[in-house]
Parts: C-alpha cells; structure tokens; sequence
C-alpha cells in the first residue's frame, strides 16, 4: 500500500476472497480521513466490497493472475477505482430475477447475450448479478469503463465529503 | 455454538453460527461479516441443515455485521432449495444496513423479514 499524504492512497490485492475484507477496512478509514460523512460510511464500505468481490471473481473465472488494483483518492469528493484485468467484455448485467430458474444443465440468457451461472454456483450468479445491481443502488456516481490500458476495466465510484 | 474458522491475510475471521428448534422452524443465528470470503461457511450450515431433512428455515442476522451480494446468494439458494420441498426462507433482522441490501436489489420481496425469531416462528 504506497499513501500519498492523506490525498491518495493505493492498494493491491491478491485475486482472492481473503483480502477483500482488508480492501473494505481502508475503505473506510480512508474515507473518514478524506471526510466523507459517517453516515455514508457504510455505504462506501459496502460498495468497495462489492466491487473487489467483482473484481477477484472475475479474475478466478479468467484465471488472470494479476493484482486487483484500488485507489482512494481525497479531493472535492471520496475516489474510488477498483482495476481488474479480466476481459472487458466478459461483464456479466445483473439478472432481472435472481430466483429465475435454470434449466438443467443449460444457463439461461438473459437481456445482451450473456449466460447466467447455474443454481450450483448461485453465489457467484449473485456477485456477477446482484452485485452490480447493488452497487448501483449504493453508488450515484458510478462509472464501469474498459481500462485505459486495454486490459481489464475499471469501477468508479464516488462520495460527496461532508 | 459452533463456529467455522477462515484465515484472512493471516488474521482468522469467522462466523459463529447456533442452531436450535422452535415448533416448525429450524433456526440458524448467525454472527459476523458475511462476504466472499466467509459465503461458503454459510453455504455448508445452510446444506447441513437442508440434509437434516429440514426445509423451513428461520436465518436470525440480528448479529451480522457486515453482508454483501455473495451472502445474499447463500440466502437466495437455500430459498431455492427449500420451495420445492414446501418449505421456506425466513429472516430476522432489523438493522438498516442489512436490511438496505434487501431493498435495493428488491429481494426484500422474495423474503419474509421478521424484527424477531418468535414472530417469524409465528407468522405460520
């Protein structure tokens, strides 16, 4: 983790669940130095879980072995990115129904052609479904963009301060 | 009690879990964060209890601190698992931040949320 003053902070995380929770944790001691409002804290830490979760399973499923990348900047507003490598087009939408059910054996299609995972893996479903319906709904400034790099994309979020 | 260990960057985190039966209802309080990471522990309680042939399932998260979507899928697959047997999914909750979850991704419309586990064992 390299900190910047109390303007910047970054962190990279292995492509596993076990640090997720460490990516929440200075999520919100950054937020709260940034000045964000206590009561949005949870939201941010809500939120910058989500997207880490979102983040490390795509990395699983692509198998890429790269670092998941988060940045925490101070500013007019509380930054956050979270940078995966896997493949841009591999963003799943959220499912209109996370009840649906699945045939056996064949994922269902969902609205832009992307499959659904099966009841087997009903959480993964919920991290590549819910997730980001979730994030949308804790997040107003919510951006989800291919990386300027080309490889992987980047979830943006921000925070009004206090 | 019972609890279920996981190691997090070298520091253990868990979830503690207690079972016990009231009238019809199975009833499975859980405690800690729930996320990605700790998802599975909750995914086998929830199985254990499934196999001891129980399908009516009250999930008290009065005592969880933190839940994300991969705690909410755990939920939702024993929801799906246990309809088909004629049974059911209840929750017991009454902090903000969980319930807020529920009511953005609307699944406050798939479960029962009770503020107690008696009323959810008495809603019939």
């Amino acid at each position: 983790m390299t900190s910047l003053g109390m303007r910047r902070v970054r962190l990279e995380i292995s492509a596993t669940p076990a640090p997720v929770r460490t990516a929440r944790l200075v999520a919100v001691a950054t937020a709260r130095q940034a000045g964000v409002a206590e009561e949005l804290l949870d939201d941010v830490r809500l939120a910058v879980g989500e997207a880490c979760a979102r983040a490390v399973s795509l990395h699983r499923v692509h198998q890429r072995p790269e670092l998941v990348r988060i940045e925490f900047t101070g500013g007019a507003r509380f930054a956050v990115t979270v940078h995966d490598t896997a493949p841009a087009d591999a963003v799943v939408p959220a499912t209109a129904d996370p009840l649906v059910q699945t045939p056996t054996g064949v994922p269902p299609v969902v609205d832009g052609g992307y499959p659904v995972l099966t009841d087997e893996v009903v959480s993964e479903e919920m991290v590549a479904g819910v997730g980001p319906a979730l994030l949308a709904g804790l997040v107003d400034d919510l951006r989800l963009h291919a990386a300027e790099d080309g490889r992987g994309t980047v979830v943006h979020m921000s925070w009004p301060l206090a | 009690m019972t609890r279920s260990n996981g190691e997090r960057g070298g520091v253990y985190v868990e979830l503690s879990f207690s079972t016990r039966v009231e009238g019809n209802y199975t009833v499975l309080s859980v405690g800690g964060e729930i996320d990605i990471h700790t998802a599975p522990q909750l995914r086998q309680r929830l199985f254990e209890i499934a196999d001891s042939g129980a399908s009516r399932i009250v999930v008290d998260l009065q005592q969880v601190d933190f839940m994300d979507s991969t705690g909410l899928g755990e939920l939702v697959g024993a929801l799906r698992r246990a309809r088909p047997k004629g049974g059911d999914v209840r929750l017991v909750c009454t902090q903000e931040k969980i319930l807020k979850i529920f009511r953005i991704t609307a699944l406050d419309q798939q479960f029962a949320i009770h503020e107690t586990v008696d009323g959810a064992v008495a809603a019939g």
